[in-house]
């Protein structure tokens, strides 16, 4: 159990870094309470499995230092930094039982028999395993081998941290839901940190306390659940989480105040005195028809069960919004109206007046 | 050229993967097969492609017994869950290897994997190598490999299973347009109600190697025809919990009561509520109290899934807005029981409508 | 599974049955036929019944060869199986050297049977070859032409050097084929190289490997050619293996019966070890 600080991490596969884009993972300040649950989210080729892997220590920064507890580990290989990781795909010892499976890291490390025994029963219960302990691991379904690897995780009582690389990638669809709120039950019992890794946003948000949103080796937000979705401060977290994402729409910005088409929209936050690309930023689930507001033309909707997706043309561009189940959708031009109090104006893809703050 | 599957089974030894199943797909049709992963969805497409052969039954085509022909005889396209192309062949050579096969002059190879790679967005990437892209351009190259000749049925296995999730949500929407213009017939399969439910079409909901339910995809999830159908297409679960009705009024283990509606007869049945219709704050003036202890919460940002147990059985929750609720705790539940459905002891759905009329 | 009934396919089987029929069967049958059958020449046969089984069995000469040929095997496998598991540890995964060590260790496997024995006879004679002349000169008293013992020595480090690489190369395929993700959960498991190699590669390993011994054991059980060259069987019948002998017994002395005999009853042997060998390899499998 540690509290995890990186400070000024910077990374690049090559060795002479100089243009912006060489860098994997751009210049990054971050603190990490001990015990805290946290996601790092984005997508394929964002740089959150190179930071995960400097965490870990497989991989050894280019520049800058990460600490557990104020001591610096920058310079350690894995097995010292006392962190457990589950894998993309599951790893188990195949020609052991899961119960040798699960006293594998204390064996290693000379703990005595009673003591393993101990842990490993616990440890069992916890993860659902207790009744295939004396089964060969290498039977096990997908689900069953990750419990297996996250358990040589929790056994262990001197870990820092435990990191998850994509762990449900394997798993079934419909067991998914069930191995995350499992994660999430486990969190509440152990008290350790934990980092998990992933490009889907459910996982991400249903797991984590809090959220590392990164975007081509940048993090572009850090927050919770709600304030992720609430006020995202950048469009790409506004458009990657929530499905459908964020609408973005042109606009034209006067006085700080942002027009459509002329109109005026109401808005949160006020344009930034900086030059940039302004845009406006709102969610399909804070637009709604309505008798005044935006002129748009309904052009497709979809049925999702409990709610449609329909989508609108306006002068902005392409609007989403959601109506719920038996809502009344107008088949063709309509009226749009923005909750001003979730509408906001980005500047070059940030949220106008906090450029460059993630 | 109608696709029929007529009394068709398969059995692996003694297990039974497909019971007796009779199924039309019409041209021009889309048709998804929704099912958990083991209902019998790729053992039912590989008999439509003619992979595999049925134990008994027959597979028509187009007014045709196809059931003994090869798969090479068959003008079909399959997409797999996993991106399957020839790694050593450029992506434009993967699109047009069975227009090749098919001896098509080059200048019309050349044309329709051009337009082909422009609907899939991968016209920049031609003369890339496979091992070059992304997963979704890959999952793309698959698909336009199987849409470029004129198939007369394409079946998709989980297409986009092992995509990242945005991806996931653009593909989902393109793909209808892909096969709007088509006479062909086209099977889907998937193991998420929701994309289900986005793709339109017909749905045949699958359970254990039968099909439970058939119809417009819609019309399925708001009418199941019975218990496996609204379990199959509802994610989080359905809630299910066993009610006796006696005198006008239903009453669940739980402890929980509200008055029957006209014509429900007196008995024991399983009601399934949708986890949408349990909220924790109160939906509507005919919803009822269920206490419980919670379990897990699950806060999605727009929405939060709440897990919980009352009287040990296990229910869920899923309301818009964030809900945080601490583990342990226990907690009300506001359940909107207009909404629910009510299976007899056979599983079926019990048709209110009609009984209110006839009480 | 079911598959499709095509009558057509033993069209494209049948040129394989006739060319395994001429390959095999017929010999095959030939040989049974001479086993049972005694001959003075002139193509005049009698019955002779399962009599020269009985003698091959009881007789000295062939428990000396099967012997030799038992410890010839078993000590081949013994070295080969270890050193090619260590060579492959010991080579790099990744990298410009790969190609460089595959194709070194290819090598001894591209030289013709007969070459590799004609170049240990000449690499060990004392006077002149390298290898001879080279142990004389450090004191060793080694004559492989005339003491048993340096002949044996001879015939296995022949062995070794042109069929290791064979064992190499196989459990390299199996080594490359662990993702690394086993190698960083062991690590973060805390992991000795030693349980590292225990429990993540030679589980990998193991379907490679027993395809190795199979191979290392049956082509060593019938290898002829080398030692033919290097030693001829040699000094006295010191290293006359069971194929050498067969040989001598056939094409030396005329004995077609016994030698039939003898060929069978080699075959059945090798068929038996592989079987046994096979099964409880594989049993651990299916459980």
């Amino acid at each position: 159990m540690a509290r995890i600080t990186l400070k000024n991490l910077k990374h690049a596969y090559m060795p002479n870094p100089v243009n912006d884009e060489d860098w994997a993972l751009k210049e990054l300040n971050l603190d990490w309470d001990d015990g805290g649950a946290y996601a790092l989210l984005g997508p394929s080729g964002c740089g959150k499995t190179t930071l995960l892997n400097l965490i870990s220590g497989l991989l050894t920064p280019s520049h800058g230092s990460i600490l557990f507890d104020d001591h610096d580990v920058t310079g350690l290989p894995p097995e010292q930094r006392k962190i457990a990781q589950v894998f993309q795909f599951p790893v188990v010892y195949d020609t052991m039982t899961v119960y040798d499976n699960l006293a594998f890291p204390l064996r290693n490390r000379g703990v005595d028999e009673t003591t393993v025994n101990k842990r490993v029963l616990e440890v069992a219960e916890m993860n659902d395993l207790t009744a295939t302990l004396g089964n060969r691991a290498s039977g096990l379904t997908a689900d069953g081998k990750q419990k297996i690897s996250l358990g040589r995780g929790l056994v262990r009582t001197d870990v820092n941290a435990i990191l998850f690389d994509e762990p449900l990638t394997v798993i079934d669809p419909h067991l998914k839901f069930q191995l995350r709120s499992k994660l999430k039950e486990l969190h509440t019992r152990v008290p350790n940190t934990m980092i998990y890794v992933t490009h889907d946003q459910t996982e991400a948000i249903t797991f984590a306390d809090k959220v590392v949103v990164m975007n081509v080796g940048e993090v572009v937000q850090v927050g919770t659940p709600k304030e992720l979705f609430e006020e995202p401060h950048h469009t790409f977290v506004g458009h990657f989480i929530g499905s459908p994402g964020m609408n973005v729409l042109g606009c034209e910005v006067k006085n700080g105040q942002a027009y459509i088409a002329g109109k005026r929209i109401q808005t949160a936050n006020k344009a930034s005195a900086k030059a940039g690309k302004s845009e406006i930023g709102v969610r399909p689930e804070f637009v709604k028809f309505a008798g005044r507001g935006l002129e748009a033309r309904v052009v497709k909707v979809s049925d999702a069960g409990r709610f449609s997706v329909v989508e609108a043309d306006s002068a902005g561009g392409r609007v989403r919004l959601l109506v719920e189940e038996g809502g009344a959708i107008p088949s063709d031009s309509a009226h749009l109206e923005f909750d001003p109090t979730a509408t906001r104006i980005y500047t070059d893809g940030w949220l106008a007046g906090r450029e460059g703050q993630p | 050229m109608a696709l029929e599957l007529k009394n068709v089974t398969k059995k692996v030894g003694a297990d039974v993967h497909i019971h007796p199943t009779d199924l039309t797909f019409e041209p021009g049709s889309f048709n998804i097969l929704l099912g958990t992963t083991l209902a019998g969805k790729t053992t039912l497409m590989q008999m439509m492609a003619g992979l595999e052969k049925p134990t008994s039954g027959e597979v028509w085509f187009d007014g045709h017994n196809v059931t003994g022909t090869a798969v090479q005889k068959r003008n079909v396209s399959m997409v797999y869950q996993q991106f399957i192309n020839y790694p050593n062949m450029s992506v434009f050579d993967n699109i047009a290897s069975p227009l090749r096969v098919a001896r098509l002059p080059a200048a019309e190879i050349q044309a329709r994997v051009g337009e082909m790679a422009e609907l899939m967005r991968i016209s920049a990437m031609l003369d890339r190598r496979p091992s070059e892209l992304s997963g979704g351009q890959q999952q793309r190259t698959a698909m336009a490999r199987a849409l470029v000749k004129d198939s007369d049925l394409i079946l998709l296995d989980e297409p986009l299973a092992n995509l990242d999730f945005k991806l996931r949500e653009e593909m989902r929407d393109e793909l209808p347009r892909l096969f709007a213009e088509r006479n062909c017939v086209v099977v889907y399969a998937t193991t998420e109600p929701t994309e289900a439910l986005l793709l339109g079409g017909q749905t045949a909901a699958m359970h254990e190697g039968r099909v439970v339910d058939l119809g417009p995809t819609a019309e399925i999830y708001r009418n199941p025809s019975g218990l496996e159908s609204a379990k199959v297409f509802s994610e989080p679960p359905i809630n299910l919990a066993k009610a006796s009705v006696k005198s006008g009024w239903v009453l669940l283990d739980e402890g929980v009561s509200w008055k029957a509606d006209k014509g429900l007869a007196n008995g024991t049945y399983t009601i399934g509520i949708r986890p949408h219709h349990v909220s924790p704050v109160r939906q509507s003036s005919k919803s009822v109290v269920v206490e419980g202890k919670v379990k897990v919460a699950e806060l999605t940002g727009s929405e939060s899934i709440i897990h919980f147990h009352a009287h040990d059985h296990p229910w869920v929750s899923l309301s818009h807005g964030v809900h945080p609720f601490e583990t342990g705790r226990f907690a009300r539940f506001y359940a909107d029981m207009s909404k629910c459905f009510y299976f007899d002891a056979d599983g079926h759905l019990v048709d209110l409508a009609a009984a209110g009329k006839a009480a | 599974m079911n598959k499709t009934v095509n009558q057509k396919a033993w069209f494209f089987v049948a040129p394989v049955l006739i060319l395994v029929a001429f390959n095999a069967i017929v010999p095959l049958m030939t040989v049974v036929n001479y086993s049972v059958q005694e001959t003075f020449g002139d193509n005049v046969f009698f019955w002779a019944g399962l009599r020269w089984f009985e003698e091959i069995l009881r007789s000295p000469r062939f428990h000396d060869a099967l012997g030799r040929q038992l410890f010839f095997t078993g000590t081949i496998l013994a070295i080969e199986i270890p050193l090619g598991v260590i060579i492959a540890l010991a080579m790099p995964r990744k990298g410009p050297w790969v190609s460089v060590c595959l194709v070194l260790m290819a090598m001894p496997l591209l030289i013709p049977w007969n070459v590799v024995g004609a170049m240990w006879n000449i690499f060990g004679l004392p006077e002149l070859g390298l290898l001879g002349k080279t142990l004389n000169m450090i004191g060793f008293d080694y004559n492989y032409t005339r003491q048993p013992g340096d002949a044996w020595f001879t015939l296995i480090l022949m062995d070794v050097w042109h069929w290791t690489s064979l064992v190499v190369l196989l459990a390299y395929a199996g080594l490359v084929s662990i993702p690394d993700a086993y190698y960083q959960a062991a690590r973060i498991d805390g992991a000795s190289s030693w349980a590292i190699f225990r429990y993540i590669q030679l589980p990998k390993m193991k379907r490679v490997l027993t395809i190795a011994v199979l191979l290392r054991f049956m082509d060593s059980f019938n290898i002829y050619t080398e030692p033919s060259v290097l030693t001829g069987g040699g000094p006295g019948n010191s290293t006359t293996l069971l194929s050498l002998d067969l040989v001598k017994i056939a094409l030396g002395q005329f004995d077609l019966g016994p030698a039939a005999a003898m060929s069978l009853i080699y075959f059945l042997v090798i068929l038996l070890f592989s079987w046994i060998f096979y099964t409880v390899m594989t049993r651990g499998e299916e459980q």
